[in-house]
């Protein structure tokens, strides 16, 4: 019997079975982000070709639909125009088109970046403060107060949609990103508040109390020694701050029109323009997944303490 | 380097009273003990002149300044944790410089005194280390830097050598003590270790149920303590306490034990009450062949150097400190006497100690 290893350790058999279940789930999963990557790299008749193309000739005809605005001319009129001066020119006139001007994707995408990121740092800074005061003093009422905070998010966000529309509508707050940005924060805060309480706990009371006898009020204390101790905390908070932000779709659709309006209600307006412009959509939804997965990364070593946190003692 | 004044000090939480009316002068250059078993309010007391505790009434004088009610930031005091405290995002370097980083010193400043308190405690090899990959005592020297490198008035240290295995202890005891010695500084030190206490302190303070029953030279605390539970509560094992069924009067030199008298040394107060304690440490008594009280040996802890017993007497269970080498055996009987005049009766109303010839 092999007894170099630890009891507790698995045997070859289930390691190999998890391994497997792992690398099935995997493939399930990654299966649609890799048809719409390889979609937003097709040309539109290979996209909707049946039967589907697994290998095609790569286009970026889908990147050029995305960022431009196009109109049909007829063919006497296209061969009238000086020659194409660059790439993406070529490409549109090759499909009896011209580039009118610049599509609205960037726009949309930067007050995405805007206001998720906005969202997220009030969240996470408005949280920490919130958890920190209520994992140390004396709040009156404080069970009842973190029972109300987690019972904002006991019902979905948007059954509250007509009261904040019209309240937005009231505030002139409706498509601005401060609007926006202070709606994500609110529905993040709850969350927030709760995680971050929760690692602010195991913080030691020492570490504060070392630094205000070392010379600094508790504001500094809580800045310089409490905060980056619950780094972790704020990653793993954040994370799931930006992903709600960033994905929300509803309010988005509701409440931001032209100024404020965010990617997600935007690009499925890609669809109506010229016909199904699939190619394009996969282009627009995978730019939008490259943001919250760089964060993603970033953060990730952060991420698994933080999901797991509680369940093993440092 | 200050003197600290604590003037009748309370501190309540909600019902519960952690530190009662209590007064102290902790003189300058000195090296205090608060002492008491856990829960005596011996570290409430300490917080409270750190200012981690606000007091919920009296003073606290440091300097003849009254600091008690200031935030601990305008203090100017440092304090040692049980568990350090140590900043686990900074390394050694900065967790040094943190506190002189606030008093807003230049950076050349800040790296002398950083490499003098480093070099004073032997730790400046490891200033680039990270505070995780420290052992115990090097933690616990890296504490003792962060507290004197900007030479506070006082340091306070709540149980600093607690966390440490009892070999590197004893050589901590004795560092502490030279560095308090070196740099001149007023120590106020929470320990519920009386060995602790002993070795290092001028003055001892013993506390319990927030009161603090006597502060004086350990000498003193443990040869003439004024109350049962300071005689219980220092030594090991504590005093004997043996029952007197007699009112002692001032002037009085001898008790009745069971049926032969005692000397003792001469009262200078008496009682009201007829049930009083004589208390005799288990040093101070020998075994005799003769004319002794006479008990069964009950229980024999062999200690190294000497042996206590353990004997079932009429007066109670008595313990004797004799030499390693007496021979004795559970269940023998012997007889035993007092060595010599050093008891002390303590009054069964209050058990507070009676002044006597041998208490002034």
């Amino acid at each position: 019997m092999d007894t170099s290893r630890s009891p507790l350790e698995a045997t070859g058999f289930s390691r190999k079975l998890a391994a497997t279940i792992i690398i099935v789930y995997m493939i399930v999963t990654l299966i649609p982000i890799t048809w719409m990557v390889a979609t937003s790299f097709k040309s539109v008749d290979s996209a909707i070709s049946y039967p589907p193309e697994v290998f095609f000739e790569p286009s970026l005809e889908g990147y050029v639909n995305l960022f431009t605005n196009r109109s049909r001319q007829p063919k006497d009129y296209l061969d009238s125009l000086p020659p194409p001066d660059t790439w993406y020119e070529e490409l549109v006139r090759s499909r009896e088109m011209v580039i009118t001007g610049p599509s609205k994707f960037l726009p949309r995408y930067s007050n995405s970046l805007i206001i998720g990121f906005g969202a997220t740092f009030f969240s996470v800074f408005l949280g920490s403060l919130a958890a920190y005061a209520l994992s140390r003093f004396k709040v009156p009422l404080k069970d009842d107060l973190l029972f109300f905070i987690l019972s904002t998010r006991m019902f979905p966000p948007i059954a509250v949609a007509v009261p904040i529309f019209i309240m937005y509508r009231k505030l002139g707050l409706g498509d601005t990103h401060v609007g926006m940005i202070i709606l994500y924060t609110v529905v993040n805060l709850s969350l927030s508040v709760w995680l971050l309480k929760g690692f602010m706990d195991e913080i030691p009371r020492e570490y504060e109390e070392a630094a205000m006898i070392d010379g600094y009020s508790r504001m500094q204390a809580f800045f310089k020694v409490v905060l980056p101790q619950a780094t972790t905390g704020i990653a793993a908070t954040a994370i799931f701050c930006m992903i709600f932000s960033w994905n929300e779709y509803a309010f988005a659709v509701l409440l931001t029109q032209f100024n404020a309006q965010t990617a997600p209600p935007f690009i499925p307006t890609i669809i109506g323009e010229g016909g199904l412009d699939w190619p394009a959509i996969g282009a627009g939804t995978t730019l939008f997944l490259i943001p919250v997965m760089i964060f993603t990364v970033v953060l990730r070593k952060h991420l698994l303490r933080g999901i797991t946190f509680g369940a093993v003692r440092k | 380097m200050a003197e600290i004044e604590i003037k009748n000090l309370h501190k309540s939480f909600g019902d519960f009273v952690a530190v009662k009316n209590s007064n102290l002068i902790i003189e300058n250059k000195e090296f205090f003990v608060l002492l008491g078993p856990s829960g005596c309010g011996k570290t409430t007391t300490l917080r409270m002149i750190a200012g981690l505790e606000l007091p919920t009434s009296g003073n606290i004088y440091l300097d003849k300044e009254d600091v008690g009610y200031l935030r601990a930031s305008q203090r100017d005091i440092a304090f040692v944790f049980q568990l350090f405290a140590l900043y686990p995002h900074m390394n050694v370097r900065n967790n040094l410089a943190f506190p002189l980083k606030m008093q807003k010193l230049s950076r050349s400043e800040i790296d002398a005194k950083v490499l003098e308190a480093a070099k004073l405690l032997r730790i400046d090899h490891l200033l680039k280390s990270k505070v995780s990959s420290l052992a115990g005592g090097d933690r616990q020297r890296v504490a003792l830097g962060r507290a004197l490198v900007r030479r506070p008035k006082a340091f306070l240290m709540d149980e600093p050598l607690g966390t440490l295995d009892a070999e590197f202890r004893e050589l901590m005891c004795l560092e502490l003590r030279k560095l308090h010695d070196d740099i001149d500084a007023t120590t106020v030190y929470v320990t519920h270790d009386q060995q602790e206490a002993m070795s290092m302190a001028d003055r001892i303070a013993v506390m319990n149920e927030g009161v603090v029953l006597q502060a004086d030279s350990p000498k003193v605390i443990y040869n003439k303590p004024k109350t049962k539970f300071v005689a219980n509560f220092i030594g090991s094992p504590g005093m004997n306490f043996i029952p007197i069924n007699e009112k002692i009067s001032p002037s009085q030199s001898s008790i009745k034990l069971l049926d032969s008298s005692l000397n003792i040394p001469e009262q200078k107060e008496g009682t009201d009450s007829n049930e009083n304690f004589l208390g005799v440490r288990p040093e101070n008594l020998k075994l005799v062949s003769e004319n002794g009280v006479k008990g069964n040996v009950f229980g024999v802890e062999y200690l190294g150097s000497r042996k206590i017993l353990t004997i079932e007497t009429q007066l109670g269970n008595i313990k004797i400190r004799v030499d390693s080498d007496t021979q004795v055996n559970i269940n023998e009987q012997i007889q035993f006497d007092t060595l010599n005049n050093n008891q002390i009766i303590f009054d069964g109303s209050n058990d507070k100690a009676l002044q006597s010839e041998f208490m002034n």
